[in-house]
């Protein structure tokens, strides 16, 4: 029992955290918000250079480097911290999906998905689909099984911005894929860039309220206001145990917790963040906004948190704590 | 990062669970805040000892397993699960003991820990004055220096299980006239039998009577009573406080085994579906609680001190012991009312968990300041 990242897995979450950093985020996600793509585009090629998407393809397909939940739990961490838009968790999904697929179609559309060459995106039959109109490979998950939807509708903006709705178009090829673990890979992800989202804001927070000073003082010498940032840190670092230990066991209720954990906490910093800015923290504007609104947005997005607790409690055989 | 025990550690775990098996009683003993429990409590650490199972990782010369950090909690996890006794030997073992390995002589060592193993002397800690709670440093018991020791005057207040202990450890005032009031402070060992020491037992908010206050007169302590330094109280007393808020206090198992009971609970009973989520937020909380702990203490088999990080565990035990003992409570409805029942005493117990141990009011200045770097305020 060693229960920390190693090395490798703390170097590649600082190499990510470089790259996104050097990246401008803030600026793709304003443009990814107006439905324009290119920058959104290159910064997936770049993360898909870094192997961001081969995390959850298996090494037998070309360009594979998984399964690597570990590694993709440190990804989606940066991911989110830095705010990065697009249909992230579903690619992995998808990855995780066309795993089990028939071999000719896996062959075909694993190597895509995992050079970043294409995005996916996944949705429930009826449901919205995160940014239909840019990914290029759109799943309907539907009772019968996966299909290849032909088509998306119009785009509904989400309370985030940077999360753009789409209904997928019905019909399309009826994939022999079983969808297994893809639920599991899909908020374990979520989980992570939840995390991360609310890592954030923890930090911008806590650097605005040493900058900020009114009566005299910096509003972060004020006691109301610490223990409100000491909530958000608890609440922070007991998930984040939660989303490696998911990685680690796989099993469905690990991430459900994991998810429940991480996305309460990050949204409980969201209103402490928004609350501790005052009237800038409502500036859309303020780049503090990009992750405000995604805090809550995560917090619905594969499987809610009523959906997700009754997982745990139901799930007492697959927990084994 | 991997989340499996070698098999030797597996081993152990199976050793623990038959010895526990074989020896936890039927019946549970009656609460150790009462004379009879206090007893049957003091012969239950005998019978751990016998075994070598009441304090496993000390060093075998004290009484110990040498087991070191992770067999602890594996041995923790055991021993919850199994419904086994509260400790009365706590204060001693995760307070006291800590302090004297670190700071206490050889001589000390050998002549406290081996009876504090067996459960021959129960220890109370007696920090805390009627004016000295959060603000401690604040204290004004004295020490004052006389022929081959000190003499300990003042009072002591809400100390756990003193009306039944054996023995004392606190900090007092040994140089009233230093600048800053942590300094001139000296920790030291004393006998609640000694002449002098007049014990007062206070009803805790359960009626339970082994709270109490130490009234003491020229109390008499030898030298070799001392812990480190005269007058580096503080620093000492500081350099173990964070076992009391950190891991070894309140241990990942304890909360685990109380989750699972309480789901038990629900399924039984069943409820509406805003109390299954409760339930999913205790089973949610308990595991966090463990994986943080099964962090930290790699960071610490790694060679990292235990810091600020013991003021987030003891802020997240303290409200989700509240929290699952509410929620049991609220699923009985009526039937939790009555004081007897093993929820209403657990829930009444976890009620002073933000107190103890440092004001969650405290801890959060704490991660503030130490954890998140922002500006100190007014205390
Ligand atoms: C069940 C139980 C067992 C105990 N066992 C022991 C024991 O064995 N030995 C022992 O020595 N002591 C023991 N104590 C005492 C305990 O350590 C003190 O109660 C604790 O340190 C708080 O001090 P106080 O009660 O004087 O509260 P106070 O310090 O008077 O605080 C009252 C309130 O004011 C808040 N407050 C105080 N200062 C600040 C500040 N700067 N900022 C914000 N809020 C503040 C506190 O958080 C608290 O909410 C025990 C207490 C309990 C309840």
């Amino acid at each position: 029992m060693r229960f920390l990242l190693d090395d490798g897995q703390r170097a590649f979450a600082a190499s990510l955290d470089a790259l996104l950093t050097a990246a401008d985020p803030a600026g793709v996600v304003r443009e990814w918000s107006r439905g324009d793509h290119a920058s959104g585009r290159a910064l997936w090629s770049r993360l898909a250079r870094a192997g961001v998407f081969a995390l959850a393809v298996p090494e037998t397909y070309e360009g594979g480097l998984g399964p690597r939940p570990v590694e993709l739990a440190v990804a989606f961490v940066e991911l989110g911290r830095h705010a990065v838009p697009g249909p992230l968790v579903e690619t992995v999904t998808a990855a995780v999906l066309l795993t089990g697929a028939d071999p000719g179609i896996a062959e075909r559309l694993l190597p895509v998905l995992a050079s970043g060459e294409r995005m996916a995106t996944v949705a429930p039959a009826g449901a919205y689909a995160l940014d239909g109109d840019a990914a290029t490979l759109r799943l309907s998950w539907e009772p019968d099984g996966i299909r290849l939807s032909p088509g998306h509708g119009p785009v509904r903006p989400s309370l985030d911005p940077a999360r753009r709705l789409t209904p997928l178009a019905p019909g399309g090829e009826l994939l022999d894929a079983p969808t297994g673990q893809a639920l599991t890979w899909a908020r374990l992800a979520t989980a992570a860039q939840a995390l991360g989202v609310g890592l954030a804001l923890l930090d911008r927070t806590v650097g605005h309220v040493r900058r900020r000073t009114q009566f005299g003082a910096p509003v972060g010498s004020f006691q109301a206001v610490k223990h409100r940032l000491a909530d958000a840190k608890i609440a922070l670092e007991f998930a984040r145990p939660l989303v490696f230990g998911a990685a680690l066991t796989l099993r469905p209720a690990d991430a459900a917790a994991a998810k429940v954990a991480a996305c309460e906490a990050a949204y409980t910093t969201a209103r402490t963040a928004l609350q501790l800015h005052g009237a800038i923290g409502y500036t859309a504007e303020y780049d503090l906004s990009l992750w405000l609104t995604k805090a809550r947005a995560l917090r619905t997005a594969w499987g809610d948190p009523h959906e997700c607790r009754a997982l745990v409690v139901s799930a007492a055989d697959d927990r084994r704590w | 990062m991997d989340l499996a025990f070698s098999p030797a550690d597996e081993a152990f775990r199976t050793e623990v669970r038959q010895w526990l098996h074989a020896r936890v009683p039927r019946e549970p003993l009656p609460s150790l805040e009462t004379a009879d429990g206090f007893e049957a409590h003091r012969a239950w650490e005998a019978e751990l000892a016998a075994d070598r199972w009441s304090v496993v990782d000390w060093p075998a010369e004290y009484g110990g397993r040498d087991a070191g950090l992770l067999r602890w909690l594996v041995f923790e996890e055991e021993y919850h699960a199994a419904g086994a006794p509260g400790r009365v030997g706590q204060n001693g073992i995760h307070l006291l003991a800590p302090t004297l390995f670190a700071h206490g002589t050889e001589e000390q060592r050998a002549r406290v820990l081996p009876p504090m193993a067996r459960g021959e002397v129960i220890w109370a800690q007696a920090w805390s004055e009627p004016e000295a709670g959060s603000d401690l440093a604040s204290l004004r018991a004295r020490a004052v220096r006389t022929d081959g020791g000190w003499l300990l005057s003042g009072q002591k207040t809400w100390s756990s299980r003193a009306a039944f202990a054996d023995r004392a450890f606190g900090l007092f005032r040994s140089d009233p006239d230093t600048a800053k009031p942590h300094q001139g402070l000296t920790y030291l060992m004393f006998a609640l039998r000694a002449p002098g020491v007049r014990v007062r037992p206070l009803a805790r908010l359960d009626g339970k009577p082994a709270f109490a206050e130490l009234f003491l007169d020229e109390v008499f302590v030898p030298d070799e009573d001392v812990i480190g330094e005269p007058g580096q109280g503080w620093r000492i007393a500081m350099a173990t406080a964070g076992n009391e808020r950190g891991l070894m206090l309140r241990s990942p198992g304890r909360f685990l085994a109380a989750a699972r009971r309480l789901e038990g609970l629900w399924r039984e009973r069943g409820g509406p579906g805003s109390e299954r989520d409760r339930v999913a937020d205790a089973l949610i909380g308990a595991r966090a609680y463990q994986l943080f702990t099964y962090a930290a203490a790699s960071r610490f088999l790694d060679g990292e001190a235990v810091g600020p990080e013991s003021s987030l565990n003891k802020v997240f035990w303290s409200e989700l012991d509240i929290a699952l003992h509410e929620t049991a409570l609220d699923l009985l409805g009526p039937e939790g009312e009555p004081a007897d029942t093993d929820w209403a005493q657990r829930y009444v117990f976890a009620l002073a968990g933000p107190i103890y141990a440092g004001t969650n009011e405290i801890q959060r200045d704490i991660i503030a300041e130490r954890l998140l770097g922002l500006p100190k305020g007014r205390r």
